[in-house]
């Protein structure tokens, strides 16, 4: 759970099952009609939307405008690939380098807001990085993109893969989302994760226990956004060219409503879910008719009227029921009770 | 000896004044009383003293050191804590939780992002600690939001506690409780008494002239009247405004 519970434990048995299930998934994803890309898609959009949700649901940010970062970071890679070293770890870590750049600016304007205002400020902040990346040509490419980024060699000293297969990127991609996974379950379970959860309950009283309030706020912002940077860098990578429509209001809505749907709000994995759903959604739903954003848009908005705890949230209700249905009354009775 | 004192506090929202003049010496060790009509600026005062509000004039000294205009955070830190008339629990989190982050040995690891918080039974024990002090040593792990009015009244000032303060700050801690209520909290306020210095708003007499050392008066944004309890009852302005009358 998001903050909300501590687990002291590295690693859990989630963790291992997600990660078996993803590693196999290259076996049979042709199979069930799906394109092996997909995979590839899903785990870097799981790295983006766990860190976004480091802002919206342990944090309480609401960030409309995150794609901003993701862009940076697409940007970054290229960038820093053709300018300073074609190294895969030097042009990632220029990727999140970048993204915690452009976060700690962004949050220097917005980190004393909160609610409504810091989402307008995020929108607003959102939309000068795109005109940034379409207007500043001789950087970005401009509409046209920056073309030719290369899969980077994953060098480890000693032995060095090549991951230009589909199937040899989508391991990379695996092992890097399994080592995010890793740290931010620390960091979420961590006495930092604790403050950035009590922030989100109240700011007031966590202020009135001693706590910079704005310093925690601006912090996080950076990390989220050095981490959505990190996966623009992967994404730039994959995609093998970087383009200013990741940065767009549309696509910084997606994040959104991924995590939403997948239970961010609840569950460290809500926003996981979200982007297995989203993206499998619009390759079966996209396969069958043009309108399949009508649908999951649909969706969507049932699901926020409704069931606000996403995907993840309704999982655990329903566990929940099943597990009060055979406690023993007298246990119910004492912790109701009132008095 | 003072260990907190307002000074000439002044405050306006816009062109509305809310606080004209508060002059208010608090000594240590002592439990300080506030009273007052509603809308008399006690919150607004408290406010002021822990930071969320800024004087336009006036000072306020801890322990001789002037601390007016600093941030909330500031001020916790300088061990000034309050609880809150409209409660402001952190909902989410369980008692201990509650009670855990706002303990110093919790804030001194605040950016500590290695160590997981679970585990860690020093945190544990100490919040525990702090629970039991207020009668809530059975309901640890039950989530705040599931506890009971009451409950949730001695919570809210367990977290306050839990900041180890020099000058502990309550505001209305009765309100909304029945008699019951409110005699439990008096046992545990009475329990306080003499080891840190409390300054208390509370609208109900009985409570506060049984526990207060001294009183004071707030209305049109000064202190109209100061005292002793007994004091105060002989005090012809508390008598004429009815604020006195009490069992
Ligand atoms: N932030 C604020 N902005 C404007 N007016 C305020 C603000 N806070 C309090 N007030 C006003 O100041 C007056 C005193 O309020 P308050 O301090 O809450 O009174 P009390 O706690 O004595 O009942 C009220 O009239 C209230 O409306
Ligand atoms: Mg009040």
């Amino acid at each position: 759970m998001t903050g909300t519970s501590s687990d002291a434990r590295l690693i859990t048995p989630t963790m291992l099952g997600t990660w078996l299930v993803l590693a196999t998934v290259p076996l049979w994803i042709s199979a069930v009609g799906l394109y092996p890309y997909i995979g590839v898609e899903i785990v870097i959009w799981s790295i983006y939307a766990l860190a976004f949700n480091l802002l919206l649901g342990t944090s309480g940010l609401p960030s409309f405008g995150h794609g901003a970062f993701f862009g940076v970071g697409a940007y970054a890679f290229g960038l820093t690939q053709f300018n300073i070293a074609a190294n895969i770890w030097v042009s990632l870590a220029g990727a999140l380098l970048a993204g915690a750049f452009a976060g700690l600016l962004v949050g220097l304007f917005i980190a004393h807001r909160r609610g409504i205002y810091f989402a307008l400020m995020t929108i607003a902040f959102g939309q000068i990085f795109w005109t940034i990346s379409v207007k500043w040509h001789s950087v970005t490419g401009g509409e046209d993109g920056l073309l030719n980024i290369a899969r980077l060699p994953v060098n480890l000293g000693v032995v060095s893969f090549d991951i230009t297969d589909n199937d040899a990127l989508y391991y990379f991609v695996l092992a890097v989302f399994a080592v995010v996974v890793v740290l931010l379950w620390r960091l979420v379970n961590s006495p930092y994760g604790r403050i950035l959860s009590a922030i989100r309950q109240s700011e007031v009283r966590t202020a009135h226990l001693g706590y910079n309030v704005w310093l925690y706020k601006l912090s996080v912002i950076v990390l989220s956004a050095a981490f959505s940077g990190f996966a623009g860098g992967l994404f730039a990578m994959a995609q093998r060219s970087a383009f200013p429509d990741v940065m767009n209001l549309a696509q910084s809505g997606l994040i959104v409503m991924m995590t939403l749907v997948g239970g961010g709000l609840v569950s460290f994995w809500g926003p996981v879910i979200g982007v297995i759903v989203f993206l499998i959604a619009r390759d079966v739903i996209g396969a069958a008719t043009n309108a399949w954003m009508l649908y999951f848009g649909t969706m969507f908005v049932l699901l926020v009227l409704f069931r606000p705890e996403g995907i993840a949230g309704t999982a655990k209700l329903i566990a929940e029921r099943w597990r009060s249905r055979s406690a023993t009354p007298a246990v119910l009775s004492s912790e109701t009770r009132s008095g | 000896m003072a260990l907190i004192e307002a000074d000439g506090i002044h405050v306006r929202f816009g062109d509305r004044v809310v606080l004209e003049e508060i002059n208010l010496s608090v000594n240590e060790g002592e439990l300080h009383g506030i009273m007052g009509p509603n809308g008399a600026g006690k919150t607004t005062f408290f406010n002021t003293l822990t930071g969320s509000v800024k004087p336009s004039r006036g000072r306020i000294r801890l322990d001789g050191s002037d601390i007016a205009g600093l941030d909330p955070h500031a001020i916790a830190r300088k061990g000034v804590a309050r609880s809150f008339q409209i409660m402001t629990l952190f909902n989410d989190f369980t008692a201990q939780e509650n009670v855990m982050v706002a303990l110093p040995a919790f804030r001194a690891r605040g950016f500590d992002v290695h160590r997981a918080v679970a585990g860690d039974t020093a945190l544990a024990d100490e919040a525990n600690a702090v629970l039991a002090s207020v009668g809530l040593g059975a309901k640890a792990a039950i989530s705040a939001k599931l506890l009971s009015y009451g409950e949730r009244r001695a919570l809210e000032i367990a977290v306050a506690l839990a900041q180890r303060p020099r000058v502990l700050c309550l505001d209305e801690p009765t309100s909304g409780l029945g008699t019951d209520g409110t005699l439990r909290l008096a046992d545990l306020i009475g329990a306080l008494k003499g080891k840190l210095t409390i300054v208390a708003v509370e609208h109900d007499m009985r409570f506060l002239f049984s526990l207060a050392d001294r009183i004071s008066v707030i209305h049109w944004g000064q202190v109209v009247a100061r005292g002793t309890p007994r004091e105060l009852q002989e005090n012809p302005w508390v008598k004429r405004s009815n604020l006195g009358s009490f069992g």
